[in-house]
């Protein structure tokens, strides 16, 4: 009888003892409602690190969204025995219970930091019941856990720039509604970056480097040999001056500019397999642009970036004017650099 | 009386939607008045009431709706002002994204965009609602005041707008439109409808600003092809503003003076307006002016019906220097410009053999108002003069457009 009582104290200790490092909690995911914070779901083995559970795996994109030059740790929790389904030029389809897990910060890696680095905000997309759900956890002072937020938020901070300079930003943590700008596809809510065409690249995990797309094949998640062109990195001087821009364009303003999207009443298109000239900007007339058209006449003169409007927009830091509408409070120099070489060469 | 306008909100909403409990929250202005509007906004169930009492909400990003069969109400467009002059983030003062969302009784002030965006919903409501730039005329006010765009059962009803550097009320690629009981002043164009179908613009006062009541259509967006719209009953006076738009802008074109410009669309009637003491033009039925290479776009104006309006002083100072229609209009016309103008332009066959009869402008009883139109083929023809003044030529049986009928789920 006793030794009955100490297997079952045995049990609970280890049972106890065993869901302390649970992983990642299928349940909470699933639930109705969010979970309050983050370590509630389990995708970290140590939160603060950001060094994610064994189920949980880091992914990078070819080419990511500029936020405010925030830092972008990035990754995916597919429940066991889920399939992601390949579509062409979309995001994969994938099963309930995907997570897509996201913490912006400012790593402040730069060898003249003197700043610590300070995690901003992770936000998820969640699938369920078909559909993704959005929701948004913003780290506390103490950096040791991240909690829920519906309103969004605004984080006045500052980060230490590629230049190593200290640069003020006031970061916007959107609100539910704000993130569904730019995740909407008509009436439903979907993700941007994990697109096959955005995955093709070789990352450095644990074990070793691997073409993502194969890994995600080796870990059971995707088929194998799926075919994709391949955006291009908008950083590399080796590709084509075009290729690169698109691929910026894409993921930096086709997510609303495209067919479905908020941005489709202008007919300015700018997703990466958008051809048709006119709807890329191409003497094309502003819609509703306001003020923001600067005086000028065409989204895109060829050659002039100056009498561009859509060069000017992703310069301007005016609510009325910029673009993106809303995720950017900083000029992305870098990147507007770019769109100004390229409208110069077209 | 509390009570009474308690009841009296729930009987609305319940208009609103069947599922409806009606709670109400009520907001004050704070010292954070964004986070407490926009987390109503959020936690909002369908049938529920946010409710801002009388003061200025000073805000610096901009709102959201993205639920439901909600109402959101101040306590009068003079009352209840949100004041966006210190905005640092959000294209618009508010958008919204849900169906069947009532917005009523308070201001929108200095948005530093759109002030009030709604984007692809089925079913809003703008009631007593004012949008504002205080500070006048300026081409640094934001494009739009009520701007629905890709909706459809819009009802603006008793509204004001004041100011915008594009238009004051604006419905763009909608369906099924109400425009009624409202003011637009000091726009450049008042009340623009553009790329819609279905839309009664009625009751409106529409003065001092460039152009008063635009009927637009333009390429290469996803709705086009604007048709049956009514415009009546409407004053379109004193339309007089300098053009103030950012140049680029389609209404960038609009010459200063001008009451009523239909462009591009099919199936418009006009009547029974007061239209009068605008220095250019006071309507004017004309092609979309530039190149276009979308296939699928009609740049001429078709079956357009003109009757019953009452027409005051025009062309007595025109704007030559904005756009190309005074200017054009007051060379051949040697200055003496009429009270309806068309271009006459029609495709190149329609110049030969003639335009068919379901396509062409007709004119019914306008009282002593003078119109003129230009004969394409005498145009290209050598010695003949292309302008004709016949009123009677264009006179004939007008065929009513049937009245829009909001659908009931508003």
């Amino acid at each position: 009888m006793i030794r009955f009582k100490k297997i079952i104290f045995i049990f609970l200790i280890l049972f106890s003892f065993d869901s302390a490092f649970a992983g990642v909690n299928d349940t909470i995911i699933l639930n109705d409602e969010v979970a309050r914070k983050l370590s509630d779901y389990g995708f970290f083995e140590d939160l603060v690190s950001q060094s994610p559970s064994k189920e949980v795996l880091p992914y990078e994109l070819i080419t990511p969204l500029f936020s405010d030059y925030a830092d972008k740790l990035r990754f995916i929790y597919m429940p066991s025995n889920g399939l992601a389904e390949y579509r062409p030029n979309e995001v994969f389809d994938f099963p309930e219970g995907t997570v897509l897990i996201k913490t912006f910060a400012y790593l402040n890696e730069h060898i003249e930091s003197n700043l610590d680095k300070q995690l901003l905000e992770t936000r998820l997309l969640i699938k369920k019941d078909d559909k993704w759900k959005n929701v948004s956890y913003v780290w506390n002072k103490a950096q040791d856990d991240a909690f829920l937020n519906i309103a969004g938020k605004t984080i006045s901070t500052q980060f230490v720039n590629n230049e190593g300079d200290i640069q003020n930003v006031r970061y916007r943590v959107p609100n539910i509604n704000q993130c569904k700008e730019c995740h909407q596809s008509g009436k439903t809510i979907r993700p941007i970056g994990p697109k096959a065409r955005n995955l093709d690249k070789d990352v450095a995990y644990e074990d070793g480097v691997m073409n993502q797309l194969k890994k995600w094949h080796k870990q059971g998640w995707i088929k194998e040999g799926i075919k994709v062109q391949a955006m291009t990195d908008w950083t590399n001087t080796l590709a084509s001056m075009n290729s690169r821009a698109r691929s910026y364009l894409d993921i930096n303003c086709g997510h609303c500019h495209i067919k479905g999207g908020s941005a489709d009443t202008t007919g300015l298109y700018l997703d990466f397999t958008e051809n048709r000239k006119i709807h890329l900007g191409v003497f094309k007339k502003p819609i509703a642009a306001g003020r923001a058209s600067n005086n000028l006449t065409y989204s895109i003169v060829p050659g002039d970036p100056d009498s561009s409007i859509l060069f000017y927009r992703m310069q301007s830091l005016d609510p009325g004017i910029m673009m993106p509408e809303s995720g950017r409070a900083l000029e992305h120099k870098e990147g507007t650099e770019l769109i100004r070489k390229w409208i110069k060469n077209l | 009386m509390r009570y009474l306008k308690q009841f009296n909100f729930i009987l609305l909403s319940s208009i609103v939607s069947i599922n409806c409990y009606g709670a109400i929250t009520s907001i004050s202005p704070s010292d954070d008045p964004y986070s407490a509007i926009q987390e109503a906004l959020i936690l909002a169930q369908p049938g529920d009431i946010i409710h801002l009492t009388e003061g200025r909400y000073e805000l610096e990003d901009s709102l959201s709706i993205d639920v439901q069969d909600i109402i959101l109400e101040g306590e009068g467009l003079y009352k209840t002002v949100l004041s966006f002059k210190n905005q640092k983030s959000g294209a618009q003062g508010l958008s919204v994204t849900s169906d069947g969302v009532i917005l009523r009784d308070f201001a929108i002030e200095d948005a530093k965009g759109d002030a009030i965006k709604v984007k692809g919903v089925n079913g809003i409501s703008f009631i007593r609602v004012r949008t504002e730039w205080t500070g006048g005329p300026s081409s640094d006010n934001g494009a739009y005041g009520l701007y629905p765009v890709e909706s459809k059962n819009v009802l603006i009803d008793s509204c004001v707008a004041i100011g915008a550097s594009d238009a004051g009320i604006y419905v763009g690629q909608s369906e099924n439109i109400i425009v009624k009981n409202s003011r637009a002043e000091f726009n450049v164009a008042g009340i623009e409808i553009e790329n819609s179908y279905y839309a009664d613009v009625f009751d409106n006062y529409a003065a001092n600003n460039t152009g008063g009541i635009l009927i637009f259509d333009l390429p290469d967006i996803p709705q086009q092809g604007g048709h049956h719209i009514r415009v009546f009953k409407n004053k379109s006076i004193n339309n007089n503003t300098d053009n103030f738009a950012p140049e680029g802008n389609i209404v960038g074109e609009v010459p200063r003076g001008t009451g009523i410009i239909v462009q591009a669309n099919s199936h418009v009637e006009i009547f029974d307006n007061d239209i009068g003491d605008n220095e250019t033009i006071n309507i004017a039925v004309v092609t979309y002016g530039y190149e276009t290479e979308d296939k699928n776009y009609y740049p001429h104006p078709r079956a357009i019906q003109i009757h019953g309006n009452r027409f005051g002083k025009s062309g007595y100072n025109p704007d030559l220097e904005t756009g190309d229609l005074a200017k054009f209009l007051f060379e051949i016309t040697n200055g003496d410009m009429p009270d309806i103008f068309w271009d006459g332009i029609v495709p190149t066959h329609q110049i030969i053999f003639g335009q068919p009869d379901e396509d062409k402008i007709v004119l019914g009883d306008n009282g002593e108002a003078t119109f003129l139109t230009i004969n394409g083929l005498k145009y290209i023809l050598p010695f003949f003069d292309p302008i004709e003044t016949s009123y009677d030529k264009f006179r004939g049986d007008i065929e009513p457009l049937s009245p829009v009928n909001l659908s009931d789920t508003l």
